[in-house]
């Protein structure tokens, strides 16, 4: 279409403000890492501008064969993580309801013991060897992502005296912006620990934690070989740019 | 009544957690064999136009212990101010830069970016937003990804003009925002709290 004809215009669109009360507040003493490390002073906004609203973007070719079956992409040959097989999927979609295509999705988590692959890490459940704990994947063109993996167990902490995590799967995500960049974290349906977690209590609003809880998908479960838990995960949306002031020649 | 808008909330963040290296950078913290690289290690290769700097600084708490479990990205353009993205449309991007890094920080808290420096880039209502890297630091204890900006110190005249800078200058705290530039280094370190505390944004 002729440009000048159209009143379309190829121009990344900016972000609506996050909604700072959805998210956790940064000074949270119940989770007690916080205190030294939420910054004090408010935050200065602004409105997106180019370096917001342009985000890096990474090519379907990048992922390995086993990058989304955490069952087998450290396992020897031959070998499969312990623990209840389930199938992670859901789609990335942003606030105004459109799927967010072709953004990286990386998560991680514990073994079915509750134990991580990680130096620091000293709960006494045992590492499982045919486990690395990792994957990821990009969305399809619809959104879509989904992973294999085993059920990660919970897990306690040193926080108060006996704090655990309620099981649960962390995720980072990318959107096509910088601005949408997101950790979060995906708990299970039906868990009596999620009320008992510090790090959930973080969160103010009860229809924000029920957010982050995955329900059993039974339809989609596998027989003979895997559970299914849906997990959509939101980024913000851009906003519709209608009549911008725009200054000369831009 | 009137009509639903459907819109959804975004989903809400959790830290990442002591253990973040597992699932960001993996063959740092010793879990090879899956990933070829950790992503964000390379942002430039040869051929690359522009100044080659090294960004590093350290992330600090407030009780002044190095934050020595985070992760730190970054986001820039090229030296032409293009952005590497699909949602870059005014010009392609240099291919020999990505303009993305991801870097562990080490028990001091340091982290260290080879890169270049970007060129300057549009800002609203015609400004010229000076050279700048966009930062976003998590970590166990931060509860929503913090996000910044680090200006160069060798820019003074354009800094003047920059309109994101304006808005920490009347709060004493543009300085928190600039590198110093010593050679090819770039020295910037975020201070998540106390006198020096970064000035962290909501954008
Ligand atoms: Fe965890």
């Amino acid at each position: 279409m002729n440009e000048t004809l159209s009143n379309r215009r190829k121009e990344a669109a900016p972000f609506p403000a996050r909604d700072r009360n959805w998210h956790p507040a940064a000074d949270t003493p119940g989770y007690k890492s916080t205190v030294l490390r939420a910054p004090k002073k408010a935050l200065i906004a602004f409105e997106s501008t180019l370096s917001e609203k342009t985000g890096p973007a990474f090519g379907h070719n990048m992922l390995g064969e086993l990058d989304n079956d955490l069952i087998h992409n450290f396992a020897k040959a031959g070998g499969s993580a312990i623990g209840e097989r389930i199938v992670v999927h859901g789609r990335v979609l942003d606030e105004m309801g459109r799927p967010v295509p072709d953004v990286l999705v990386e998560y991680w988590q514990a073994n079915a013991g509750g134990r991580y692959r990680h130096k620091k890490e000293s709960y006494i459940a045992p590492l499982d060897p045919n486990f690395g704990g990792f994957g990821r994947s990009i969305t399809d063109r619809e959104g879509y992502y989904y992973f294999r993996t085993i059920k990660p167990g919970p897990y306690p902490w040193p926080n108060g005296v006996n704090d655990w995590r309620p099981a649960h799967i962390h995720f980072s995500v990318f959107g096509s912006g910088f601005a949408q960049r997101l950790i979060t974290q995906m708990y299970f349906e039906g868990d009596p620990m999620v009320a008992k977690c510090p790090i959930l209590n973080t969160i103010s609003d009860k229809r924000a934690v029920e957010q982050l809880t995955a329900p059993l998908d039974w339809a989609n479960s596998i027989p003979m070989d895997s559970l299914a838990y849906k997990f959509d995960i939101v980024l913000r949306g851009r906003r519709s740019t209608f009549f911008e002031n725009r200054a000369e020649g831009n | 009544m009137v009509q639903a808008l459907n819109q959804f909330k975004e989903t809400p963040s959790q830290t990442a957690g002591p253990y973040v290296h597992i699932g960001a950078v993996p063959n740092f913290c010793g879990i090879t064999g899956v990933y070829p690289e950790d992503l964000g290690k390379t942002m430039v290769s040869d051929g690359v136009r522009g100044e080659r700097i090294t960004v590093t600084g350290r992330v600090i708490d407030g009780g002044g212990n190095p934050v020595g479990d985070c992760v730190v990205e970054i986001w820039q353009a090229d030296a032409g101010g293009i952005f590497n993205s699909p949602e870059e449309h005014r010009a392609g991007a240099d291919p020999y830069f990505t303009g993305f890094g991801r870097c562990p920080a080490d028990t001091d808290g340091r982290y260290s970016f080879e890169t270049i420096k970007p060129g300057p880039v549009p800002g609203p209502g015609g400004a010229t937003m000076a050279p700048h890297i966009t930062f976003w630091i998590v970590a166990r204890g931060i509860n929503i990804g913090l996000h910044t900006r680090m200006y160069f110190s060798d820019e003074e005249t354009a800094n003047a003009q920059d309109p994101v800078l304006a808005m920490a200058r009347p709060l004493g705290r543009e300085a928190t925002l600039i590198g110093k530039r010593e050679g090819d280094t770039v020295r910037f370190d975020i201070h998540l709290q106390g006198e020096n505390e970064t000035v962290f944004f909501d954008v």
